[in-house]
């Protein structure tokens, strides 16, 4: 398993020259070779959603990519949102509506709905419910998290109703 | 009962949490973030029972196994009583192996890929034994041992009977029997657990860093474990991604991490993967009870009775023992009612399957769904609403001593009650539920009154009879030459925002604002020794510690005010980042106290001791929370398939000390307790293999299956705890079964069919219907 491949990684506009594995995962790789812990690993099955990053603009499992195949691709992950001094209204909904606890779930839910609410921006609140059910938290009861994201979408389509008048 | 005022302060308010921003802007630090020079990965038993002939390593791969770790002992946890039998716990299996996932060996590698490939080049040649697996048939006379001196596989026992017991029972006009089953459960914290141990050349040293809600026991059990000093020893817990319960136990892969460490003298990482969180990271729940009430003509309870089984599986988890589930099942189970006759026997069960650790709320899930079905049970005998037989029987005058000895602090059980019959309007459900009925739908309503001890320092661990006494919890206070607050917990949160709560706690006494105020926590290199974050203490103990600390800090800082601004004490307020003089403009800012405080003690002429620290510890006795959950369902009696239509909660958890965490609290447990009750049950098969290894078979709930929760409130105000603050942290968890199960039942009476099991899954319920039907069927 020594055959490594060259590759480059573009995660939140930066360019990583890596070396792995083929059977690397992408959850891997942007965790410890690009060094970006912000995103998270629960179950490496693709089921608890801890792990989505978006790739050319829409949410993946991380881990059930592999980094060669994510070559010369746009990568987001929790870190390109906001900082903590400057989190984006996204990141600001989560906090005014207590929809984290322990926060391991929060950067895979929060890439999830960016990229669903950039597709789908006037996607209804059952669907978006639909979307949150691709994702496992354990602390929240999902309620706060619904009502985050139901704030945000809200505000979105508010600003553009504004902007377009 | 008294109701808490609201008061000006930060207490009371739902301020956000200072936690927030790192967690949300992925800057914050898991286990799993630190990098390190080898990765470790177990070979894991997978038979049930065997006994090791061999381990094959291939040539050139470093695996640790049993034989390596001559000089480390076996965890070995004690309890005084209860015909407790110790049993020891070796860090990696040592000639038997007792449950499918029990590490055997530890490979050391690069990378976890490298790692990986040689733990399955390993061939571990076993000989098999018998298992079992099941705790009714380990109880049975042939049954194989899964420990040589345990007979019977019993290795704890705890009986109660009243005095008097059976002349109440010989009194009841009605006798209702049950018999519950709770399958087992994993508490699934989302990071599973990890652990990083890192030596350090310099000081000789080891820093532990590792997803726990424990780290001053746990430094002290692997130092005492591996030999060494415990100053030798740092144990960090990060960022932890949830416990609930899991991670408050000793992990045996913790200890060989640290004992890796020295050996290397490096750094090694261990990052446990799903499977292996589902297999090998404790389970609960896993129990049998029957139940029976003896009621008199107008169903009041006048005796109780029970019979508890818990499977403790393999070995006995550390520090509470695998006694907890059993113990408090018998020590609670009664629960919020009024009952004076009790007797109970409760049993620890040793099987091979993976051994059995708290999980938020312990035992009171299962014997509140056993009590609250037993009560819905006894409505239906005597033609009663749920509602009615249960403001019966409830606890209306306190203190209240049980019949287990407990005392029950000021509470408001009939009051939450009332208060959910009220939010529902239980009329126009029943109109509802009928005309349901007639179109072939089938809705039902499901009550759950319950107490969650809380807050309990020693003597409730004492009682037990642990040799390891939990409880009391300290805080050092400090207020730099800044002005700015230092508070250093011994208690571990991992998700509970305890660090906005202390602060709101803390900022009233002292007037400074929360975010002056560092919560420090998680460290035992930087914080005083305690137990801990676990069995909805925090607040209550942690809370009550800091409040007591920052009085002393507040005392401090009047003396000097009075001092600087020439006034007496008493005229002295602390508010708004000053001391001022009541009545007057006169005021000093807190900041330049500080400053004086540390650099001008020459001003004190010295009558007041240099600095500004004061340190206290906290160790009450316990109080109770409560709350009546109600939960109303559609059952799809073709399908078998619930869905919940509306959940309601009115609680009481005494003064609310940030209503946002606490709501999120009660509203997450609620969700965990619908996983259990609906979704989640951890399955072996006859010969103890496990079959639920992913999340695709392990079922926690998603957003689907969690409805809005409706959450009422009442603040009872109880002297047993100093800042009126009770627990919350379980609640949740411990009453939302049992409410899901009843309005199951209720939704399935048209039926005659019932359901005492969870979780009760859609082939159960269609079961519990099929079998319901068969002898009517067999009558015509």
């Amino acid at each position: 398993m020594s055959d490594k491949r060259d590759i480059t990684l573009t995660v939140n506009n930066r360019s990583y020259s890596i070396r792995v594995e083929p059977r690397r995962t992408l959850v891997d790789a942007i965790r410890e070779d690009c060094g970006q812990t912000g995103t998270h690993i629960g179950c490496e099955h693709g089921v608890c959603g801890a792990c989505t990053v978006l790739v050319d603009g829409a949410p993946v499992r991380a881990c059930l990519m592999f980094a060669v195949q994510a070559a010369n691709k746009e990568i987001r992950t929790v870190e390109g949102l906001g900082s903590v001094d400057n989190l984006n209204p996204l990141q600001r909904a989560f906090m005014e509506h207590h929809a984290l606890q322990c926060g391991f779930c929060t950067p895979g839910f929060l890439m999830l709905v960016t990229g669903v609410l950039e597709r789908e921006p006037d996607i209804g609140d059952d669907e978006l419910i639909d979307v949150l059910a691709s994702n496992l938290c354990r602390c929240t009861g999902y309620q706060n998290i619904i009502k985050a994201v139901r704030a945000v979408a809200h505000d979105m389509r508010q600003a553009r109703s504004n902007a377009s008048a | 009962m008294t109701i808490a005022q609201p008061h000006a302060g930060w207490v009371g308010r739902s301020i956000r949490r200072v936690e927030d921003p790192t967690l949300i802007a992925g800057a914050g630090r898991f286990t799993a973030d630190l990098p390190a020079t080898y990765r470790v990965r177990f070979v894991r038993s997978e038979r049930a029972a065997g006994r090791i002939s061999k381990i094959h390593v291939p040539d050139g791969a470093t695996a640790i196994t049993a034989t390596d770790l001559a000089g480390v002992k076996p965890i070995r946890p004690m309890l005084h009583k209860f015909d407790y039998v110790p049993i020891g716990q070796p860090i990696l299996a040592r000639d038997h192996v007792r449950f499918v996932g029990e590490p055997i060996a530890a490979v050391v590698a690069p990378s976890d890929a490298e790692a990986e490939d040689i733990a399955e080049a390993i061939e571990v040649a076993m000989e098999d034994q018998a298992a079992v697996i099941d705790a009714r048939t380990a109880l049975a006379a042939e049954a194989p041992r899964v420990h040589a001196e345990v007979a019977g596989n019993l290795i704890v026992k705890g009986a109660v009977e009243t005095p008097g017991f059976a002349d109440a029972r010989a009194r009841a006009d009605s006798i209702v029997r049950l018999e519950l089953r709770s399958r087992r459960q994993n508490a699934m914290p989302l990071e599973p657990r990890g652990g990083h141990a890192a030596f350090d050349a310099g000081s000789g040293r080891v820093t532990l860093t590792c997803s726990t809600q424990m780290p001053h026991l746990t430094r002290t059990a692997i130092t005492d474990l591996l030999g060494m000093p415990e100053s030798d020893l740092r144990v960090v817990a990060p960022d932890v991604g949830g416990g609930f319960g899991q991670k408050m136990s000793l992990a045996t892969e913790y200890v060989l991490l640290v004992w890796l460490a020295r050996k290397l003298r490096s750094s090694v990482a261990w990052h446990e993967d799903r499977r292996e969180n589902l297999i090998a990271a404790f389970h609960s729940r896993d129990q049998f009870i029957e139940i029976e009430g003896a009621f008199d003509s107008n169903g009041k309870l006048l005796a109780l009775a029970a019979d508890v089984i818990a499977n403790v599986g393999a070995y006995s988890c550390f520090p509470t023992t695998c006694a907890v589930e059993p113990l408090m099942a018998m020590a609670e189970l009664p629960g919020p009612y009024d009952v004076r006759a009790y007797r109970c026997a409760a049993r620890g069960v040793l099987t091979n399957t993976c051994p059995m650790a708290p999980y938020r709320g312990v035992s009171r899930p299962v014997i509140t769904f056993a009590l609250e079905r037993l009560m819905d049970r006894a409505a239906l005998e005597f033609g009663l609403e749920p509602s009615e037989i249960r403001r019966r029987n409830l606890i209306e005058t306190f203190p209240y001593v049980s019949a287990t000895g407990l005392t029950f602090d000021e509470a408001s059980y009939r009051q939450t009650l009332e208060m959910a019959v009220a939010a529902l309007d239980l009329p126009a459900f029943r109109a509802r539920q009928q005309q349901a009925r007639a179109r072939g739908r089938y809705l039902g309503i499901g009550f759950s009154a319950f107490s969650e001890r809380t807050g309990y320092g020693t003597p409730a661990f004492a009682a037990r009879g642990m040799e390891i006494i939990p409880g009391f919890e300290t805080i050092d206070l400090s207020m730099g030459p800044s002005g700015l607050v230092e508070a250093r917990i011994g208690a571990s949160p991992h998700g509970q925002g305890l660090r906005t709560t202390l602060a709101q706690i803390i900022a009233d006494e002292i007037g400074v604002p929360p975010d002056r105020i560092r919560v420090i926590h998680g460290d035992t290199d930087r914080t005083p020794y305690g137990f801990g974050t676990f069995a909805s203490r925090s607040a209550v103990i942690a809370g009550g510690a800091s409040l007591l600390a920052a009085r002393k800090v507040r005392s401090k800082l009047i003396k000097i005010a009075s001092l600087l601004l020439e006034a007496a004490p008493d005229d002295i307020v602390l508010d708004g980042g000053a001391a001022k003089v009541a009545g007057t403009d006169r005021s000093i800012a807190i900041e330049a106290l500080a400053r004086a405080a540390y650099h001008q003690v020459h001003r004190f002429k010295g009558e007041i001791e240099p600095g500004i620290a004061a340190s206290a510890t906290y160790d009450p006795a316990g109080t109770f929370a409560n709350a009546c959950h109600v939960a109303i369902v559609e059952v799809d009696p073709e399908t078998g398939q619930v869905r919940i239509e509306n959940f309601i909660a009115a609680e009481d958890a005494g003064r609310l000390i940030n209503p946002m965490i606490v709501d999120g609290q009660i509203q997450g447990g609620i969700a965990q307790g619908i996983g259990n009750a609906l979704l989640e049950e951890i399955v072996y098969d006859q010969t103890g293999n496990i079959l639920t290894t992913t999340l695709a078979d392990f079922l926690p709930p998603t957003a689907h299956e969690i409805p809005p929760i409706e959450l009422h409130h009442l603040e009872t105000v109880s002297d047993a705890s100093v800042t009126r603050a009770k627990g919350v942290g379980e609640g949740g968890a411990i009453g939302a079964p049992a409410a899901v199960i009843n309005a199951i039942n209720d939704a399935l009476a048209p039926f005659g069919a019932e359901i005492n099991e969870i979780p009760a899954t859609p082939r159960r319920i269609r079961a519990a219907i099929h079998a319901a039907r068969k002898p009517a069927e067999q009558r015509a």
